[in-house]
């Protein structure tokens, strides 16, 4: 199988994720398949930043632990990843800032101080360098630059073309008869599904890993016809949220695990009013501020209990670009239909990773709402045999439209009375089992690798990329449930009918969706867990899981 | 329609004296007053906060979001630009405006968001049984501070001038014609208007014999005038002892938030589909 991985390092400041998109972008015009995973630490200038970008014939949705090309903006990208770098790798050098014996030197100082071009122009230097060494054609390098430079192409590529000068052809990278399709970002991806789903309106704090759904949906919003707003806190976010869908606007709002833990009252709120929002939960390395640039798995609990009191809540978990358009788009709909608040848990693997996109695999249904007549008088909360109760939204002559955070009666009003307590919360019981029926009819557990294997490897989220490529090396099943609540118990036996052996995969310490399965009575076996903040590389889980399956 | 039509049937449980009855009195006049003038009572949105003044979502017989402690304002301000053509009013309470939520109000404030504050200041927790306020005087006596409260209050109004609210009036819950029309002209005004209402605690905190002899119409005051009413506005700081203007302190027009949201619609079905193609083919 042809593939081909390049890491990209410098300090911060330097540019590594535009170059790590640029270089992604080249292997996407030579017709692989791309994934690329981008590592920094918490600050702006300096620090060490890597990408590292694999490109391979079959879609991917993780990176090795070996690489064929380096491209040095600093000494780090050397030193720092000594496991990374073998007897073939091409080391492609700065050699102003790094040294490496046998690599390939590019004077890029002496380039930009020539052709008086920027610091920051250094990373088009070195791709150009890179493209030669890997034998992509410099029109292919054009095209790329072309399209993906918004800004002094004209410089950006002169400087480019004196970094291809420089260095010597190697073997080349073989052109592949795949097409260019679209790159993007996990949290692009959520951005589209959402767009997809009917988002009327997106409201959020910056917080990593999430921000980038809010620039990309701000960056997006006259063409798209979006309202995208950033207000004082994440407290505010939620309730304006909630008072854009009093008002008939579908709204999502993004954060991460500390600006949820803020939303969290207005979660029940969500819950009790019935006024529905859905959110984007990006988790990231705990607890508190953790490393905030660094990826967990460790808020499953978080999202499925957030929130005081009992209310139903989807909780939906994309495990690649694909998953994260279809998923969001799903959850605008389910959330608006059953008037509940959801959650589509990701993490920053693949909030920040990006990915080759394939529009085709992306199905999004177009989902309806019970049918439950409006009565008149209009009441807010009409008892319906789905608990749903129709939604109307101001202006509406003669109906009054009361929705309230206390225990209420049919038409909003506040109560303290014992029944009428008991039957609102079966209403919104009910809504629990019209929220259960429509996962039940999504494809919410998906099966890759072998089916018939006795051994499931089982993960959510992001270790789907690496777990369905280790599980189909190995010939194991691979389960991924994408819907973790309502827990699609039915579909998630059958994935796992006549198996043996259950080896889970979670990027925290506790094993949270084995402790889920447990109240089902499904048992793991094994867990591997990780909670370093990295995501695993292909060889690292393969390692892991073939020990577990020799040794048992 | 009937004015009476304004009051639901829900069962009203203020205390006896309360001043909250003067402000749902003065509310429901105005809002038979609107209706008179065109603007009809759908349109109208009331969002409550928690405490005893938030019964009013209760007890007015429109459209309304009972929401939770200090968080009026956001909602309003989603409400207003998801729809710039309803007229959005926050009931909300000493506590949970200036304590539990101030950082929503100063917000509110400072982007202009045309809503309408109207604040149920007692300057006493009440449904919680006699805490002190940010707005309590220093030494205030309450379940919390026995002792005397140690903390010097603040002047919403002064915060409000500061933060960028462009209406800033005062009304008093014992002087109906006054309280009607702050509330009203704070509802017409175009922008952020903000209402504090000094309102008697019939059972924790009955000021009406200190308010009483204090309190007077501000008259030939110009509210345009910052400085001016800068002044006006310290003349009483919620501690010492002062003469209390009632009235509108200051007004200006500004542009409002979210104006420019105004002309664009969601684009639906294809429009939508054919510009997701185009962000697509951006990143390919």
């Amino acid at each position: 199988m042809k593939e081909f991985s390049t890491l990209i390092g410098g300090r911060a400041g330097d540019g590594i994720n535009s170059a790590g998109f640029l270089v992604a972008q080249l292997f996407n015009r030579m017709g692989y398949s791309v994934y690329s995973y981008f590592d920094y630490p918490s600050l702006i200038k300096g620090g060490h930043n890597f990408s590292l970008v694999r490109a391979c014939e079959k879609k991917i949705g993780a990176h090795r632990s070996r690489c064929d090309f380096v491209l040095a903006l600093n000494q780090d990208s050397v030193d720092l990843h000594p496991d990374m770098i073998t007897g073939d790798t091409v080391v492609v050098y700065d050699s102003y800032k790094a040294r490496y014996e046998n690599g390939v030197p590019v004077d890029i100082d002496t380039i930009l101080a020539e052709e008086k071009a920027p610091v920051v122009m250094g990373n088009s230097c070195i791709i150009g360098a890179f493209a030669c060494a890997a034998g992509i054609p410099w029109e292919t390098l054009e095209e790329v630059f072309r399209r993906h430079i918004p800004k002094s192409l004209d410089l950006n590529l002169k400087v480019a073309r004196r970094g291809y000068d420089v260095a010597k052809p190697g073997t080349p990278v073989p052109r592949l008869p795949g097409k260019a399709v679209p790159l993007l970002t996990g949290n692009e991806a959520i951005g589209l599904g959402l767009i997809q789903g009917g988002m009327d309106a997106y409201v959020a704090y910056p917080m990593t890993p999430t921000s980038n759904v809010l620039h990309f949906l701000a960056g997006v919003q006259g063409e798209i016809g979006i309202s995208v707003v950033h207000p004082e806190n994440e407290i505010g976010v939620i309730m304006m949220a909630l008072g854009f869908a009093y008002a008939g606007k579908k709204t999502a709002v993004g954060t991460s695990g500390g600006g949820f833990c803020l939303m969290t009252e207005g979660f029940s709120l969500s819950g009790m009013s019935e006024v529905p929002v859905v959110v984007v939960l990006g988790q990231r390395t705990g607890p508190s501020t953790g490393l905030p640039t660094y990826t967990a798995q460790s808020e499953l609990f978080f999202a499925l209990h957030a929130g005081q009191g009992e209310f139903p809540r989807l909780v939906v978990a994309p495990g690649d670009v694909e998953q994260a358009a279809e998923l969001s788009a799903i959850a605008v709909q389910i959330s608006w239909n059953c008037q509940v608040p959801a959650i589509i848990l990701v993490d920053k693997t693949l909030c920040e990773g990006t990915y080759s996109y394939a529009e085709d695999m992306v199905q999004v249904p177009r989902l309806s709402a019970p049918d439950e007549p409006a009565a008149e008088p209009y009441q807010r909360y009409a008892l319906t045999a789905s608990g749903v109760s129709p939604m109307r939204f101001p202006p509406v002559q003669g109906s009054m439209i009361k929705v309230n955070g206390y225990a209420h009666d049919d038409d909003g009003i506040t109560t303290e009375d014992a029944d009428l307590t008991i039957r609102m919360m079966e209403k919104r019981g009910r809504k629990g089992a019209t929220l259960a029926n429509e996962v039940g009819k999504l494809d919410a557990v998906r099966v890759f690798g072998n089916p018939d294997s006795p051994d499931v490897l089982l993960c959510w989220g992001s270790n789907k990329g690496v777990c369905s490529e280790v599980g189909g090396e190995l010939g194991l099943r691979v389960v991924q449930p994408l819907v973790l609540w309502p827990f699609p118990e039915e579909q998630f036996r059958n994935a796992i009918k006549g198996s043996s052996r259950i080896i889970s995969v979670e990027d925290n310490s506790t094993g949270q969706l084995a402790i889920l399965l447990s109240r089902f009575g499904i048992g793991v076996d094994h867990q591997i867990l990780r909670y370093d903040g990295r995501p695993f590389a292909v060889d690292e889980l393969s390692a892991r899981v073939k020990e577990v399956v020799s040794h048992g | 329609m009937a004015e009476e039509t304004f009051i639901t049937g829900a069962q009203n449980t203020w205390c006896p004296g309360c001043g909250n009855f003067s402000i749902e009195f003065a509310l429901k006049n105005v809002l038979a007053g609107l209706e008179k003038d065109g603007i009809a009572r759908e349109n109208i949105v009331l969002v409550g906060g928690i405490g005893c003044h938030a019964k009013i979502a209760d007890y007015l017989g429109i459209n309304s979001f009972y929401s939770i402690h200090g968080r009026t304002f956001p909602v309003a301000t989603g409400i207003k630009l998801a729809n710039p053509d309803l007229h959005v009013i926050c009931c909300a309470g000493d506590g949970d405006a200036y304590a539990e939520g101030l950082d929503h109000l100063i917000f509110a404030a400072k982007r202009n968001v045309d809503i309408t504050a109207i604040i149920h200041d007692n300057r006493v927790y009440g449904l919680t049984t006699g805490q002190y306020t940010p707005t309590s005087y220093m030494g205030f006596k309450g379940k919390s501070t026995p002792l005397g409260s140690f903390e010097e209050p603040f002047n919403p109004m002064e915060l409000m001038l500061c933060s960028g609210a462009t209406y800033i009036a005062r009304g008093y819950t014992k002087k109906m014609d006054s309280l009607q029309r702050v509330i009203r002209e704070g509802i017409h005004h175009r922008g952020f208007s903000f209402v504090e209402v000094l309102q008697i605690c019939a059972t924790y905190n009955n000021m009406t014999e200190y308010y009483k002899p204090r309190v007077y119409d501000l008259e030939g005051h110009d509210p345009s005038d910052f400085e001016r009413a800068c002044g006006k506005i310290r003349e009483w700081d919620y501690n010492r002892d002062a003469r209390i203007g009632l009235g509108v302190f200051y007004q200006v027009d500004k542009p409002t938030f979210g104006e420019h949201l105004r002309e664009k619609e969601p684009l639906g079905g294809k429009d939508r589909e054919s510009a997701i193609a185009k962000i697509l083919e951006s990143k390919s």
